[in-house]
């Protein structure tokens, strides 16, 4: 505990620390939604000096439960007790109040203010801004947390796992009570990740109440003292930390996976997606050094706007039947590598080429029928049209173009015919054919993306397929299906370029992972063993020179 | 053309920039405080014309420039509550509402005026220039920079006041950040919809008293839709200052004096149709805009309505 705080919520946890009874305690706690009972009578304890993982699956409630504790929603039944007191938590300030401070998934700073001026923000607006005061306590939380980050750097220019550590600073600001991270890893890097569990177990040793949500199983064992597994809005059972401590990573696992899919039999399959131990690709490199490559990019650059990241001086080929993984930090270039690809976006300098033709100057549709395809990581905006019907999504690459139009007419029944062949073939499961797309789970939007653009019987066969984040905030089952049509696609030959920021996925699907950071190829690496410390190297830049 | 360049001309060029100058650097003041939280105030035109009409009117009854300048304030204020129940309270669309507004306001004040006045357009006196000491004395430009109304002095004023209040208040942070991360703000414990309706507000007393000085001492009189786009040219203003007051007034004093060479050229009899010169101040903004608009910054939530939980 800080010594120099007087803050009550500090004091409070330093008493309880030694008793065995939560900071904070859930009782019954039921949350419904229309049509969606997103928590089931939940009871749970977050004790000081603990860090109590929240294992689920998406959908399972814990962005619910989160929301409740933040005071961002209110439970229709059950009681919240902080310190043994009940209370009701009608707002994001009397949250934090209370001496809960939440990280939320998606970073909740503003990016034009410095990083002591973030940390002041909700200040009344009648005070005077006391700088000194607010410094002293920054200094205090990074001793504490052990950071290096400059009060007066602007917020935009820090590095996500820097701007994760600066909300963390937050959450304590008015107190180190509970602290709750909501998918903390899903921005960082490996090496950040790291970073993240040594501020954690710091704050733990500190008497700090640590709610950590994820649905990574190895995080959970890595990090966690106490477990619980939500699964359909229910609180599905817990592993308590003398029970913890004695089992080994392989019994943590099974036990997780029983609790999370009812039982280990038949669910194999769900297990290795979620455990990330999925089996890696046979390599290709012997057989790629005979073939000639299908896509070469030459020293490309793009232009960027203000806070996009332009692609620098980047060069790689692509081999037939090759997936090429692209790791790399969120906002390091891989937007733009795809649109660039695909033709969204011109290359400002360098050369492309596909199958020895040069072709950095066409557009979208002349690229599309040379066989480039692009499934885009922003599946309702940029890749369908949220209100028009599955099939109008269907065909929306080719739309004016026989054999579904003729001479600018829509021939509505051929397109509903072809539609609910797609449909059928894969798996999309909507009402109808008709029903607008933007209905639908973000799981069978991307079926309906993939459909579409992995589909070459309308305008000629795809030879080169860009999947940027192609499996971002599915489900297991949608996970799956997506991967598996990446490795079947590669099968069949096509060139794949598959842009992740989830590390495992590159590592089970890819041939070659190369790492963008700050516009440009750190470096390609050959997918194998020990890859993944290679790749973190290379994520930071620490390589990169 | 040499006769172009007399003192007299320079003198009077310069004095009618500030004054033409003055209604578009409140405006853009307003707008820029709006779109800082998010708010694109498109409805900024109609609180202008409100301004103008209640300030001329107010100032016609009580015989007082001040009392005109308040109630001028107050009706661009009063328009403006429309555009933050709206627009900031409801979540309705900005520039349809901004739009409606602008036009409402338009119809009303012409038949206000007309009910009042019928089809007369009587005017105000003379509206008493502050002539600060020594300074108007210097030639050529002091009596064209030195001897105005005291709010031109106030306005300039406000630049700075605002300078500061973005960046060293608690109000501006508010500000920038239910512009640029409402959600952040929210989180921080204070009202996204509070910070952008008192937004609106001030937008709306600015724009308002922009619109009275217009009337009341750049005109001496109210003539139905007397702004002709001056609100619009304040929008343009406050995007390319990105957020700057400082270079708003710079954009207010380069509009301002195009549209007093407008006058300029008319009196001195050029033979140009007088549509043409009447052009200039929108050929401006289109040049400006060409040279300048792909370094306008707007902040990333702006349009966009508020929704706890949304992202």
């Amino acid at each position: 505990m800080n010594t120099g705080s007087t803050d009550p919520a500090a004091a409070a946890t330093a008493a309880h620390s030694g008793g065995g009874e939560g900071f904070v305690e859930l009782r019954g706690i039921t949350k419904r939604f229309p049509g969606v009972l997103a928590n089931d009578d939940i009871s749970l304890d977050f004790r000081p000096g603990e860090i109590h993982v929240l294992l689920g699956e998406n959908g399972a409630g814990k962005s619910t439960l989160i929301g409740i504790l933040a005071g961002m929603q209110q439970p229709d039944a059950g009681e919240i007790r902080v310190r043994g007191a009940s209370v009701r938590i009608g707002s994001p300030r009397e949250s934090l109040e209370l001496g809960i401070g939440t990280v939320f998934q998606h970073v909740l700073l503003v990016q034009s203010l410095t990083v002591l001026e973030n940390l002041m923000l909700g200040g009344a607006w009648w005070r005077r801004i006391d700088r000194d005061a607010a410094l002293k306590r920054f200094r205090e939380l990074s001793e504490l947390l052990a950071l290096e980050i400059s009060p007066d750097a602007l917020v935009g220019r820090l590095s996500l796992g820097q701007q994760q550590q600066v909300e963390i600073v937050r959450a304590l600001w008015r107190g180190e009570g509970v602290l709750v991270l909501d998918e903390p890893t899903s921005m960082l890097t490996p090496e950040g990740v790291r970073e993240l569990g040594q501020v954690m177990v710091r704050l733990r040793d500190e008497g700090v109440a640590i709610v950590f949500i994820t649905h990574k199983l190895q995080e959970a064992y890595a990090f966690g003292d106490r477990i619980s597994v939500l699964r359909l809005g229910k609180l599905v059972g817990s592993i308590d930390k003398e029970r913890l401590s004695g089992m080994d990573e392989q019994a943590v696992t099974d036990e997780v996976i029983r609790l999370m899919f009812g039982s280990t039999e038949g669910h194999d399959q769900d297990a290795e997606t979620l455990s990330g131990l999925g089996h890696r690709r046979p390599h290709l490199s012997a057989e790629r050094q005979a073939e000639e490559p299908c896509l070469n990019l030459r020293a490309v650059s793009t232009q960027g706007d203000v806070g996009e990241c332009p692609l620098q001086d980047v060069s790689f080929s692509l081999f037939p039947g090759e997936i090429l993984g692209i790791a790399g930090v969120d906002g390091n270039g891989q937007k733009h590598l795809a649109e660039a690809v695909a033709g969204q976006r011109l290359a400002a300098q360098g050369e492309i080429f596909l199958e020895g033709a040069k072709i950095e100057r066409l557009g979208v549709p002349d690229r599309r029928k040379l066989g480039i395809r692009y499934i885009t990581d922003e599946r309702l905006g940029e890749g369908t049209v949220g209100a028009f019907s599955v099939a109008h999504n269907v065909v929306m690459k080719e739309i004016g173009q026989p054999p579904l139009w003729r001479h600018g007419i829509s021939l509505w029944d051929r397109i509903f015919a072809h539609a609910r062949g797609q449909i059928r073939e894969h798996d999309v499961r909507t009402p109808s054919e008709r029903t607008p797309i933007g209905r639908l789970s973000g799981g069978n939007i991307q079926k309906v993306l993939l459909a579409r653009e992995l589909a070459d019987d309308l305008v000629g066969e795809a030879k080169v397929v860009v999947f940027n984040k192609p499996t971002y905030g599915l489900d297991l089952q949608s996970t799956r299906f997506a991967r598996d049509r990446i490795r079947r696609g590669a099968e069949s030959g096509l060139a794949t370029i598959l842009i992740s920021t989830e590390l495992d996925e590159l590592i089970e699907l890819s041939d070659r992972i190369a790492v963008m950071f700050q516009g440009r190829l750190a470096g390609i690496v050959e997918n194998g063993e020990g890859v993944e410390r290679e790749i973190g190297l290379l994520m930071t830049g620490a390589a990169a020179a | 053309m040499g006769a172009l360049l007399t003192e007299a001309f320079i003198t009077s060029l310069v004095f009618g920039a500030i004054t033409a100058g003055v209604p578009l650097l409140l405006a853009g003041l307003g707008e820029q405080i709006s779109e800082k939280s998010g708010v694109l105030n498109i409805g900024i035109e109609g609180m202008m014309l409100m301004g103008a009409y209640c300030g001329f009117a107010a100032a016609y009854y009580s015989g007082s420039f001040w009392a005109g300048f308040l109630f001028g304030g107050l009706g661009g204020a009063a328009v403006a509550v429309l555009m933050a129940v709206f627009c900031v309270r409801f979540g309705m669309n900005q520039i349809v509402i901004g739009i409606a507004l602008t036009l409402g306001v338009e119809g009303l004040t012409a038949l206000l005026h007309f009910f009042q006045f019928s089809r007369t357009y009587p005017r105000l006196g003379e509206s008493g220039a502050l002539r600060i000491p020594l300074l108007s004395d210097i030639p050529v430009l002091g009596s064209a920079l030195f001897a105005h109304h005291p709010l031109v002095y106030l306005a300039v004023a406000v630049v700075f006041a605002l300078g500061w209040v973005f960046r060293s208040t608690f109000i501006g942070f508010n500000l920038e950040a239910a512009g640029n991360k409402p959600s952040a703000l929210d989180a921080a414990g204070v009202s996204v919809i509070a910070t952008r309706v008192y937004a609106v507000l001030s937008t709306g007393f600015l724009a308002g008293i922009g619109g009275a000085y217009m009337a009341n001492v750049g005109a001496g009189l109210f003539i139905p839709f007397m702004t002709g786009g001056a609100g619009f040219i304040g929008i343009v203003l406050a995007m390319l200052a990105r957020g700057r007051p400082l270079w708003v007034l710079f954009g207010a004093l380069l509009f301002g004096a195009s549209l007093a060479l407008t006058t300029a050229l008319q009196v001195a009899g050029l033979n140009i149709p007088t549509d043409v010169v009447q052009m200039l101040p929108f050929a401006m903004v289109m040049l400006v805009l060409v040279i300048f608009g792909r370094h306008s910054y707007l902040p990333p939530a702006l349009g966009h309505p508020y929704v706890r939980g949304e992202r």
